[in-house]
């Protein structure tokens, strides 16, 4: 079984936000108005910011400041504090370590994302809606099963919902190589923000096998992981600028 | 047929089917109005959805959850006092345990449903039957919540039911038949005999034991699911006891203010004593110490770290956006604990010191402090350069220091006047004690969900939605409170009986006279 793992390199990102836009087209996250944006009501699954995320006294006053960029999907951590408080069981981690969340099962408690310390959880305030001609243009894909659904089909008012890895995408890859009668290989499936990034920032693939590139780049000196001392033990590896 | 005395069918049974006065229509009234407004913006959130709140990201918990906490801690009043109050046996207890078992049920219905409105999904609440996960602390909570629900229904019926019995058999003449059928059932052929009240006393004994962890479990469950998370200002062990204590602390509160407004209502002042306001008063000073030092305790260890994400939850609540919630709340605490200690130790009279006692001291002591606020708050609010004096460090701890100081001489100079009203006294603290308990749950969930780790800070201001429907669960409260006791007698009638027969025995008992003070040698000997 495969691991998933993501590396992004903070040197090489330019934060171009290509990834969360990618993000957007690729998941059907909605897109709402300023004034409910400046209610903390947007939903990127892929969010660049800042870090520190607040301004503080070292950070300095513009000109002189010393700020970074920071690019950030969901950690799909090892030990996700989100699936343990879960009441019903709606998001879960799978054998591959991709932290799911059933949309047909959330019953809105919203302690997940309280629960989560990186804010990667968003809640479905309202029904989604699209200006057209944007909802002419949502990706058609579902991840559907019994009393499952998730991925980037349009989910329903009152939810939460969070990046997945793009789990479509891996589980089209599968039927993919199924159909042409081979194995599966991990290098086979890629999220659409590492697809898409323009700096090559960011690597994808499968932690479990020591010769992949994710592997070896978490080996190196410059790799740190988000609120490393948790003991959440993300998946979504950096590696430190400079 | 169960005979009671005349006086208890006179002051107890006859109110319920006086013909209902002006006061209480018109009281009624406009609480089902309140009630149905937020019924109404209720059924307006689900069907549009939760974004008719203030929340977003990162605020995800808000009003609803303070709520929800603070109305689940004032149902420890009840069971939880009465339970104590019958396994150790305290005789005063007996006029005001119904009172606080009513208490108890109502707040839990009002707390509970809290967690429903804030659900995003509530069409989904079966889930957490068909799904639920039992490592959710959530999952805990309700069974918990469920359990105490039940429990504390059943510890309100069983004491009620020799009374339903009583009330069947001595209904007045003009009472309708729906009442008399109601009362029957309710009595579930209660005749009073021996075998009867032995299972009965079985029963509630049982009961009253079994009601004593699991109140214990609900709050410390509450304060869990914050303190499960890894939240700045939550990940904290203290929080279990913290918020068990406060829970008590606040249904003293609320038992203290819904027993002075039946026993004024219903004119029960020969029944619900100042033994009772005495005794209750006692563990309400005791209550207000623990919390005082638990409050301590948490933050000490907060201040005292000085860790990255942690040490801006305290900055913000001693000095930042919830510095006025924050020292409002202690300053309702330390005024109630002042009102209930202070005063009944001082000497009747005061003759070198009247003047303090005097309404011109206390008028005095009022303007200035008011002027020392609004002079505090205008040099906040405003840039006015003349203001700008008191924004120096020296002068507003100055101003501040003496402002409290005159704040003390406002609650010394009234302290002859709360000695000599001490049921006033005591509702004044208790009413100081449920503010403040309630900015507490403020002041633990929402400095937190604004000021998480990765997330850019936030403010919450609470949407018309949210203060209506709070509001609106209060008045549902009241209402349902006022209800009841036009339904049911405000005193447990045969509870009172019982006690003075005990009273009565009691009395019998030759205590032997104490001994004159005699010479003796150590051990007694001559």
């Amino acid at each position: 079984m495969a691991k998933w793992s993501m590396v992004i390199d903070l040197d090489k990102c330019v934060a171009c936000q290509g990834c969360s836009i990618a993000c957007r087209f690729e998941n059907n996250t909605p897109v709402v108005a300023p004034d409910q944006a400046n209610l903390g009501r947007a939903i990127r699954w892929n969010d660049v910011f800042p870090l520190p995320v607040n301004p503080t006294e070292e950070t300095g006053e513009y000109p002189d400041v010393k700020s970074q960029y920071m690019t950030r999907p969901c950690m799909h951590c090892e030990n996700p504090p989100c699936i343990k408080v879960c009441p019903v069981g709606a998001t879960i981690i799978n054998e591959e370590g991709i932290v799911e969340q059933n949309y047909a099962r959330c019953i809105g408690c919203r302690f997940c994302t309280v629960g989560c310390p990186y804010g990667v959880r968003y809640f479905n305030w309202y029904k989604p809606s699209w200006e057209p001609p944007l909802d002419q243009h949502l990706t058609p894909d579902r991840v559907e099963g019994k009393g499952v659904l998730e991925g980037p089909v349009v989910r329903p008012a009152g939810v939460v919902e969070k990046c997945t890895y793009c789990i479509h995408r891996l589980k089209k890859a599968r039927a993919q190589a199924e159909a042409e009668a081979r194995e599966f290989r991990a290098d086979d499936y890629v999220p659409a923000c590492v697809q898409t990034c323009t700096g090559k920032a960011r690597f994808f693939g499968d932690l479990d096998d020591p010769e992949s590139t994710v592997s070896q780049l978490a080996k190196n000196s410059r790799s740190f992981r988000l609120l490393e001392d948790e003991g959440t033990h993300p998946k979504t590896i950096y590696l430190r600028e400079g | 047929m169960l005979q009671i005395d005349r006086e208890y069918k006179e002051k107890l049974i006859d109110p319920l089917f006086a013909p209902l006065d002006r006061g209480f229509k018109l009281s009624a009234a406009v609480l089902l109005a309140i009630v149905l407004w937020g019924a109404f913006l209720y059924i307006r959130q689900v069907v549009v959805g939760l974004g008719v709140t203030g929340m977003g990201r990162p605020v995800y918990w808000s009003m609803y959850i303070v709520n929800f906490i603070f109305f689940i801690g004032i149902s420890h009043a009840g069971t939880l006092i009465s339970a104590i109050l019958r396994v150790t046996g305290a005789e005063w207890r007996r006029p005001i345990t119904r009172v606080a078992e009513a208490i108890t049920v109502f707040a839990l219905i009002v707390g509970s449903m809290q967690i429903l409105i804030d659900m995003g999904r509530i069409d989904r609440l079966p889930f957490t039957v068909i799904f639920g996960r039992l490592q959710s602390p959530i999952m805990w909570d309700i069974i918990s919540v469920t359990l105490y629900l039940l429990g504390s229904v059943t510890y309100l019926f069983l004491p009620l039911m020799p009374d339903m019995a009583i009330i069947r058999d001595n209904l007045p003449e003009d009472a309708p038949k729906w009442r008399q059928i109601f009362y029957t059932i309710l009595s579930l052929g209660w005749r009073g005999t021996k075998r009867q009240w032995l299972r009965l006393e079985k029963a509630i004994a049982f009961m009253a034991v079994f009601i004593i962890p699991v109140a214990v479990s609900v709050h410390s469950i509450i304060s869990w699911i914050l303190a499960s998370t890894l939240q700045p200002g939550w990940h904290s062990t203290i929080f279990g006891p913290y918020f068990v204590i406060g829970a008590i602390f606040s249904g003293i509160g609320a038992l203290f203010i819904a027993m002075t407004a039946i026993r004024k209502v219903l004119g029960l002042e020969k029944y619900i004593t100042h033994r009772q306001y005495r005794n209750l008063g006692l563990l309400f000073i005791a209550m207000n110490a623990i919390w005082f030092y638990f409050t301590f305790a948490e933050n000490l260890g907060l201040a005292t770290g000085q860790q990255t994400y942690e040490m801006p939850i305290l900055a913000i609540k001693l000095w930042g956006e919830f510095a006025p919630s924050f020292w409002l709340m202690v300053a309702c605490m330390a005024v109630a604990f002042y009102i209930l200690v202070v005063p009944p130790m001082l000497p009747k009279k005061v003759e070198n010191a009247a003047f303090v006692f005097s309404p011109r001291f206390v008028t005095g002591s009022a303007v200035a402090a008011s002027f020392f606020i609004l002079l505090l708050v205008s040099s906040q609010l405003s840039d006015d350069p003349i203001l700008g004096f008191v924004d120096n460090a020296i002068v507003s701890t100055i101003l501040w220091s003496v402002l409290i100081l005159n704040v003390f001489f406002i609650l010394l100079g009234l302290s002859q006047w709360f000695k000599s009203h001490p049921v006033t006294a005591t509702v004044i603290a208790s009413v100081l004690v449920v503010i403040g308990m309630w900015l507490e749950r403020w002041n633990i969930i929402i400095p937190t969900v604004t000021h998480p780790m990765l997330v850019p800070y936030a403010t919450y201001t609470p949407s018309l939605t949210e203060i209506s429907i709070s509001v609106a669960s209060l008045a549902g409260f009241l209402l349902m409170f006022m209800i009841f006791f036009k339904l049911f007698p405000a005193i447990a009638i045969w509870e009172l009986a019982e006690g003075k027969v005990i009273e009565e025995a009691q009395n019998q008992v030759v205590i032997p006279e104490p001994q004159p003070n005699e010479k003796r040698r150590r051990w007694g000997f001559r």
